[in-house]
């Protein structure tokens, strides 16, 4: 069984084989297969009509199937490697271990942008930018320039505390659990992050930048804490709502996996510890 | 700290300076572009950083510069206003509360799709802009 651990409590050989199976995936063009899926579904998501992986209910069961088909192609070059959550309300700043020469590397340079150190690096000629939406073909980041701080402990407890998981309008104008962990109202957890990092990680081929995956995987953390502190509550809506994924609906682009098949995350995978 | 308070204040100078100075730099109610609730969007032309952003309806006849640049061939959703930087096109969206992100800076939301050209090209730092959807 998989276990996805908190990246700052990873050893020194499981970071050298994360960051070699990412690059194996990149090598052979994988990788931007994930990095194309997710823009297209970043450009077609809206408010108004048809929204499957964002601004919707299904924002979590799809990133959770996204970062599952992600671990897979991880584990069909490394069998070990299971993906690192980034607790971003904890390792909250440039300095934590994270972004590290030995794991993902630091922020970019003040003139361009440009990460300079670690094993994505544009130097190191293994991390290609090629799905991308400007000219620029080097991994770019800005890190707490777009947005000064991340989201707290006391920020991710007041949204952990949300009793319902979604609200019509199933939308960015949503009430409610999802969409405050989403990011859209409120104090603002996911989106926020993507803007603390900037660079890539602010556009719609964010997963150009592989926080991208630690990222979403505390999000899906997140998720399965507030399923733990609310029992009682479901995945809505229920049943019949056009332009948005009921929880028997099956979920493009896999078309054969439903909001209701993922809501269990221990059937693909556990973490290292999960409090409420 | 007083270094970060004095940025932050002279921030919002500036900011209070470009909107105060935003009518005399615009086509007669162009300044109405942030405020997509009160209806149809105006279109917009100027020059941000030495950078061409222009916007309007996408059904809109096109004006000089704009001509058969395709704007309305939208991916998938129905925007209805088309951006241009330099040219060519930036995919932008309309958020349920009348607020706009671009395919650039998608996860901070801002007034008015001329605020949406801005950050782009804020964010671009003199880059090309490539067509989309790229690859």
């Amino acid at each position: 069984m998989t276990v996805r651990k908190n990246q700052a409590a990873l050893t020194a050989d499981e970071k050298r084989r994360f960051v070699a199976a990412v690059i194996e995936l990149k090598r052979s063009g994988r990788y931007d297969d994930f990095v194309r899926t997710h823009n297209a579904f970043i450009m077609s998501d809206t408010d108004d009509s048809e929204r499957t992986g964002h601004r919707s209910p299904s924002f979590l069961p799809w990133h959770r199937r996204f970062l599952l088909d992600f671990e897979q192609a991880l584990q069909s070059v490394d069998a070990s490697v299971a993906l690192p959550y980034w607790d971003w309300s904890t390792d909250r700043t440039v300095r934590a271990s994270l972004w590290a020469p030995d794991f993902l590397g630091g922020t970019g340079r003040s003139s361009d942008g440009r990460v300079t150190d670690g094993p994505f690096a544009a130097g190191g000629g293994n991390w290609p930018v090629n799905v991308r939406v400007d000219g620029r073909t080097y991994l770019r980041r800005s890190l707490g320039t777009g947005v000064r701080e991340l989201p707290t402990r006391a920020e991710v407890d007041s949204v952990l505390s949300m009793a319902t998981y979604d609200m019509a309008p199933w939308n960015s104008a949503s009430d409610g659990f999802r969409n405050h962990l989403e990011g859209w109202r409120g104090v603002n957890l996911h989106n926020r992050v993507h803007v603390w990092v900037g660079g890539q990680m602010a556009t719609g081929v964010s997963p150009n930048d592989p926080v991208f995956w630690l990222h979403h995987a505390f999000i899906d953390k997140l998720w399965a804490r507030w399923q733990r502190r609310h029992p009682e509550a479901a995945y809505v809506p229920g049943g019949g709502t056009p332009d948005v994924v009921d929880l028997d609906e099956t979920m493009k682009p896999w078309n054969d996996v439903r909001p209701a098949d993922l809501l269990d995350h221990t059937k693909f995978y556990t973490f290292d510890t999960l409090e409420a | 700290m007083p270094g970060l308070t004095r940025r932050r204040a002279l921030t919002a100078a500036a900011a209070l300076t470009a909107a105060a100075a935003t009518p005399t730099l615009l086509a007669p109610g162009a300044s109405a572009a942030g405020h997509s609730h009160e209806g149809a969007l105006e279109p917009f032309d100027e020059v941000y950083k030495g950078r061409r952003i222009q916007g309007r309806p996408a059904g809109m006849a096109g004006t000089a510069g704009m001509a058969g640049m395709g704007g309305g061939h939208h991916h998938g959703h129905g925007a209805g206003y088309a951006v241009f930087v330099d040219g060519v096109e930036l995919h932008v969206m309309r958020n349920a509360d009348g607020s706009w992100i671009s395919v650039v800076s998608h996860y901070a939301p801002v007034a008015g799709p001329r605020a949406a050209a801005r950050a782009a090209v804020d964010e671009l730092q003199g880059a090309a802009l490539l067509p989309f959807p790229a690859n």
